[in-house]
């Protein structure tokens, strides 16, 4: 079980608060994640990464453990931490606009 | 009892106003999908309960929220917007060449007689098709196929913003983009031809024959009379008497006839509304005074300015952000980037302000209620 905070743009639309528990089948990564995210919330598809091209969108970073993990390869293993559920994966939009 | 819904697009949410007949007193909304951006929301002329909703932002991209209800609920729907084929290229602002780029639903337009068939104009400039309640979306590759790499965006963005549904042609369709021009199908989207012949824009085109490069804002037409239309362009109001094949300029005795949006009296088909702007880069109105501008065919225009700010008042008034009611005295509404909301409830002589402090406003549909 892996913990997610969503921006609060993204909260809104599928209607929860805090975190988010999610189970994910094989290897924690960031790909696997927002596909278990994409599967429990189908609102979600297209807001992280563009639906035809799997990127992540300009202005979304990924961050845990501090550190910011939005250039790391999508397949490669989430930290431990995130991996067993002690710290979350953050999902924040990009400081931008003034 | 009878009534209207006005369908409030802004920069942070939508809002849903209502009303009775009278038209006096309105109930507000609190605010649906908080924080994003609603270019456009529109019910279906078939279902008034269906409305669609263009949700948006620059962080998170595209959303298509749907209600069946009136939109007491919502839910998401279809938001995968590809183009058809390779995009191919388009001219940018510098003379190059630019990849065709989906950045946002402008408008939504449903079919007028099928609640789950709706039309998206979208940036970068083309036309999607729903027929199942927009949870898929198909490009209509043939207006792009026309002349789509000689299009140029403007100021914002390289935009597909009006869409009219001729009542008596289900064949015919009528679309507007900024800044490549008016484009007409006579084959239920399949084709397309440019139709802006007779408009001018010196300075942006100087061959007073370009057919492709026009400025448009809007375009409006009455449903009884289908072949006339008539534009609010970058600079100049227009009018055609023959489905767009040719254009002459109404703009008379405005005091500017810069502006964005332009509607027609929904029992008076010669009747059109337009609020002008002091130029393309003062966006407000000139004087300072909130003036909407009524005209019986064009050339002679008549202030409307009672209830309405006539001084220090330095708002603009959005291509979308201008409607009109069925009800018997003919209500007209526009929203202001100040948040305001005005409504008259006599064809425009006398205005009331329905609510002055809601964020910027990008959009005001009027759904006349049974």
């Amino acid at each position: 079980m892996i913990r997610v905070l969503l921006p609060a743009h993204l909260r809104l639309l599928i209607g929860v608060e805090g975190e988010i528990e999610l189970a994910i089948d094989g290897p924690a990564t960031q790909r696997a994640a927002i596909d278990a995210l994409e599967t429990t919330y189908p609102a979600l598809r297209g807001t992280i990464r563009a639906a035809a091209t799997q990127q992540r969108r300009p202005l979304v970073r990924f961050f845990a453990c501090g550190r910011d993990l939005s250039h790391e390869d999508p397949d490669a293993s989430l930290p431990e931490a995130v991996a067993t559920g002690a710290e979350p994966l953050r999902i924040v939009g990009a400081m931008a606009g003034g | 009892m009878s009534g209207v819904r006005l369908l409030v697009g802004t920069r942070k949410g939508a809002f849903i106003l209502t009303s009775d007949e009278r038209r006096k007193t309105w109930d507000i909304s609190s605010p649906h999908f908080a924080g994003w951006e609603l270019y456009h929301l529109k019910g279906s002329p078939a279902d008034p309960n269906r409305l669609y909703a263009s949700q948006s932002n620059g962080w998170f991209g595209q959303i298509v929220q749907r209600s069946d209800d009136g939109g007491a609920s919502w839910r998401t729907v279809g938001n995968e917007f590809t183009y058809h084929g390779d995009p191919g290229t388009h001219q940018w602002y510098d003379g190059t060449q630019h990849p065709w780029e989906f950045a946002r639903v402008w408008h939504l337009e449903p079919s007028l007689t099928d609640p789950d068939t709706v039309y998206a104009g979208v940036a970068d400039a083309a036309l999607f098709q729903s027929s199942d309640g927009g949870e898929s979306w198909r490009e209509m590759a043939g207006l792009r196929d026309a002349s789509g790499p000689k299009w140029q965006p403007g100021a914002g963005g390289l935009c597909l913003h009006t869409i009219i549904l001729d009542p008596t042609n289900p064949n015919r369709m009528f679309v507007a983009i900024s800044a490549a021009g008016a484009f007409r199908s006579d084959d239920g989207g399949q084709t397309w031809k440019p139709i802006n012949r007779g408009l001018r824009s010196d300075y942006e085109l100087p061959d007073p024959d370009a057919n492709i490069g026009h400025c448009v804002h809007s375009i409006a037409m009455h449903p009884a009379r289908p072949n006339t239309l008539f534009m609010q362009k970058h600079w100049d109001v227009m009018r055609s008497d023959d489905a767009g094949e040719s254009w002459r300029e109404i703009s008379g005795n405005l005091p500017s006839d810069f502006g964005f949006p332009i509607a027609v009296h929904a029992h008076e088909p010669e009747t059109i509304y337009v609020v002008p702007i002091e130029s393309d880069y003062k966006h407000y109105p000139p004087e300072g005074k909130l003036r909407v501008y009524r005209s019986r065919g064009g050339e002679e225009w008549e202030p409307l300015t009672e209830g309405l700010p006539q001084r220090d008042c330095y708002v603009n008034v959005l291509r979308d952000a201008m409607s009109v009611d069925a009800l018997e005295s003919g209500g007209v509404y526009f929203g202001t980037t100040g948040g305001q909301v005005y409504a008259s409830a006599d064809g425009g002589d006398t205005w009331n302000t329905v609510v002055r402090d809601l964020p910027s406003v990008l959009s005001v549909e009027a759904q006349t209620l049974p």
